[in-house]
């Protein structure tokens, strides 16, 4: 089973301010963290991909009837904290796991090393269909 | 045939006695399915340019040899053999000398071995392509669009679990083998599934998986000829794969079992798969994949959907229901019993499983076909529209948003 495991720009669960604001050794740990997940995931064989976005102020909204030209409209967004940030696709053995590894993921260090609880959502990937029985 | 071809092929069948016979004399199978993966590859590699050896398999059996001779001289061999001594014991009669090939025998054995009850299927499946279909990790992966790495990953991790368990090379004992037989069939059986839902549209270029369960399944026959459940699973699956021709439209789309075209059904599969679970049914009680096989075989036979023998299907999905105890079986039931009694009939029988799958998808899309047979168009619609936001495949949901649509447009479609 697949599941896209998604993080938006919105406000975490410990309050903690955007990472910009962090020491570079909290931000080092965080990305070290991140990278080690990814690691792991691939050392279970369980990570198809995982990627990060550029920011919302690079993010484009693109508006079109197919016939004029396209509406293009850049940032910044008031409501950015809505826009992906990132996701983990992964290939697991059950939904069970697929909400363990976002639980790893959420609990991220923040500022001073404390888990910064970032909500992740979890999205099952739609297969192909079972033949009839 | 070309040489190409023809080559890749004979690989394919070696491969699993290859891997017999080389981890039957050095007692470990994980290793012998690398050094097994690393002569296939020199085979394909060196064969069409330089001519195939006289014996292929001694060949190969001397090379994967050789290559695992190489792995143990390695700075960590000793360390290695100590630790494999201790986790792994040899088949009573010791390595055997000489021609080492016991031909179908090891095949089977390297199935028990990658269809092990400690491996989740997700597991199992690759290990069995790779081990006994002879396929390489590459053509795994792309099969079930992973990176290679992470597919490596996996079927290493599944050996070390199959290491762990401390199995010898060897059948299972007589009083386990219907329980390991089990897990087999289970394995080869998913593995149909995952080729047949996907064999289509865009996913075309996916290795053909399907092809590969039913060739796995010939393969498993072949040693275990008596076994009423193996021909019964080839029976499905050869019986299932008959109508993938008409299962799917011009663009992927999925095209039900009452309105596909079957005049494009393969009747020379259906004609094997009928003769083969004729066979398998004369056996006596019949299991559950002998009982799906004889369901598929009713469809395959029937002229039309509504003049195939509906009453038949009925008493076989009843036992099936009776075997399995899954609530799925009831889902089918109650479309044949729909098909065999009336709608009012099937709505009945969906009411008993409604605490149970009332969450689940294939629920709902019985449950508004049911009620548009019974008339009443506006409760089918939203059955519908619950269906496609429960799907957990998109084709589904397309067929299921499609229906809605055409139900809340007022229009047959």
């Amino acid at each position: 089973m697949r599941f896209m495991l998604l993080q938006n720009y919105g406000p975490a669960e410990s309050g903690c301010p955007p990472m910009t604001e962090w020491s570079p050794a909290d931000v080092r740990a965080h990305i070290e963290f991140q990278q080690a997940l990814n690691t792991e995931l691939a050392g279970l064989g369980e990570l198809v991909d995982a990627q990060g976005l550029a920011g919302p102020d690079e993010a484009r909204f693109v508006i079109s009837d197919g016939a004029s030209p396209p509406v293009i409209t850049d940032g910044p967004y008031p409501e950015s904290k809505e826009l992906l940030a990132g996701y983990r696709l992964v290939d697991v053995d059950s939904a069970a796991r697929a909400i363990e590894i976002a639980a790893q993921a959420s609990a991220a260090p923040g500022p001073g090393g404390v888990p910064i609880r970032q909500p992740i959502e979890v999205r099952q990937v739609l297969s192909a269909p079972d033949p009839e029985v | 045939m070309t040489g190409a071809a023809s080559t890749e092929d004979l690989l394919r069948e070696l491969a699993p006695r290859v891997l017999g016979a080389v981890a039957r004399r050095y007692g470990d199978f994980a290793d012998a399915e690398d050094a097994v993966q690393e002569a296939l590859l020199a085979a394909a590699t060196t064969w069409p340019g330089q001519g195939r050896p006289a014996n292929p398999l001694g060949w190969l059996i001397r090379v994967a040899g050789r290559r695992l001779t190489d792995a143990y001289r390695s700075d960590d061999a000793r360390r290695r053999r100590e630790l494999l001594a201790a986790s792994w014991s040899r088949p009573a009669a010791g390595p055997q000398p000489g021609g080492e090939d016991t031909g179908q025998d090891d095949t089977l054995v390297v199935m028990f071995m990658c269809c092990h009850p400690s491996l989740a299927p997700g597991s199992a499946i690759p290990l069995t392509l790779r081990a006994v279909g002879g396929l390489t990790t590459r053509e795994i992966a792309t099969a079930f669009l992973v990176p290679e790495a992470t597919m490596a990953q996996r079927i290493s991790r599944a050996k070390a679990t199959v290491k762990a368990s401390g199995e010898p090379f060897q059948l299972p004992p007589p009083g386990q083998q219907a329980g390991r037989l089990r897990s087999v069939l289970h394995v080869l059986y998913l593995l149909f599934n995952e080729g047949y839902a996907s064999s289509s549209g865009p996913d075309l270029a996916r290795t053909d998986l399907s092809g590969e369960a039913i060739r796995l399944a010939r393969g498993l026959r072949s040693s275990l000829p008596d076994r009423p459940e193996v021909a019964g699973l080839l029976a499905l699956m050869l019986l299932t794969d008959a109508r993938r021709p008409a299962r799917t439209g011009p663009h992927g789309e999925l095209i039900p079992l009452a309105e596909q075209d079957r005049g494009r059904w393969d009747r020379a599969l259906i004609a094997e798969g009928v003769a083969l679970i004729t066979e398998a049914l004369r056996r006596g009680q019949p299991g559950e994949y002998e009982l799906q096989a004889a369901i598929a075989a009713v469809h395959d036979q029937a002229a039309g959907h509504t003049s195939t023998n509906w009453g038949e299907i009925l008493s076989l999905y009843r036992a099936l229901e009776r075997l399995t105890g899954n609530p799925m079986v009831t889902l089918n039931r109650a479309v044949a019993a729909a098909m065999a009694q009336g709608p009012q009939a099937g709505l009945d029988v969906l009411d008993g499983v409604a605490g149970q799958l009332g969450e689940h998808h294939r629920f709902h899309a019985v449950r508004a076909h049911l009620l548009e047979l019974a008339g009443d168009q506006a409760a089918a619609q939203a059955e519908f529209g619950a269906a496609a936001a429960r799907a957990t495949n998109l084709r589904e949901r397309d067929y299921l948003t499609t229906q809605a649509a055409r139900l809340a447009s007022g229009g047959p479609g």
